[in-house]
């Protein structure tokens, strides 16, 4: 099984950019499938705890919860969280945050890289 | 030993969107990522602006002044005085009546030796089939 690298880079609200990238981390667990995802610059938001349910508006806290039982390593940059307030007592138990360079890492040894840019 | 080689493509406009500053930012990180690898693997990044993005490039930018930011034209420096390859499209310059000397070229007062590329697409399309992974922002 190969190593899938995601970056995401847009809004979990405002954009369906991260239910797509979600997704498709999803089905690529669900093949087997070693799966990093990065969320940078707005992106971030998803890293947030506390997401409520609304119906109309996108909410993935649970579906990344379940994602990262199953072996998703999901990271957040650290700085881009911090310049919107999003602190790391409000960050989703499990989701890592780390400096730019992880994700530069974590491509080192991908087999594919989907960068899914931002808005 | 290994090297994983990344190619950056800038294709949209500055201070409209985060996505050239966070282009930057990430071909910078590249300067730290050993910390996360093994001994002697690395990660090289490339640079190139094309469409829309050329605007980036444009010099004497006032985004300090302005917005109390750090400019884009900053982080095109910093990406010369860590060596890295930036290319600037020659023909989408040309299409917004840009030559060389409006552009930033170098980071010669910050002691960069690196200066950046005009080039054409060929040129980018070149650097874009020899590298490992392509990004686009």
């Amino acid at each position: 099984m190969g190593k899938l690298t995601i970056g995401c880079f847009s809004s979990l609200v405002g954009s369906m950019n991260l239910d797509f990238s979600v997704k498709l981390a999803s089905a690529a667990i669900e093949k087997g499938h070693k799966v990093d995802f990065w969320v940078s610059g707005n992106g971030t938001m998803l890293s947030i705890k506390g997401q409520k349910a609304f119906k109309d508006y996108t909410h993935l806290e649970k579906t990344v919860k379940e994602l990262m039982t199953k072996g998703l390593t999901a990271t957040a940059c650290e700085a881009c969280a911090e310049a919107r307030g999003y602190h790391k007592e409000n960050t989703i138990e499990g989701f890592k945050r780390h400096s730019m360079d992880w994700y530069l890492a974590s491509i080192f040894d991908a087999d594919r890289v989907l960068h899914i840019g931002g808005e | 030993m290994a090297t994983t080689k990344l190619g950056f493509i800038v294709q949209r406009p500055p201070y409209k969107s985060e996505n050239p500053k966070l282009a930057l930012t990430h071909a910078i990180a590249s300067q730290s990522v050993e910390i996360y690898l093994n001994d002697g693997d690395m990660v090289t990044a490339d640079l190139a602006f094309i469409g829309d993005g050329v605007l980036n490039c444009i010099k004497n930018q006032k985004a300090m002044e302005n917005y109390g930011l750090t400019s884009t034209e900053s982080h095109i420096k910093s990406t010369l005085m860590l060596d890295l390859s930036v290319f600037v499209c020659r023909e989408d310059l040309d299409k917004f009546g840009l030559s060389e000397d409006d552009i930033v070229m170098d980071a010669e007062e910050f002691g960069a030796e690196v200066k950046v590329k005009v080039v054409p697409f060929s040129e980018i399309n070149k650097m874009m089939e020899e590298v490992n992974h392509l990004l686009f922002f």
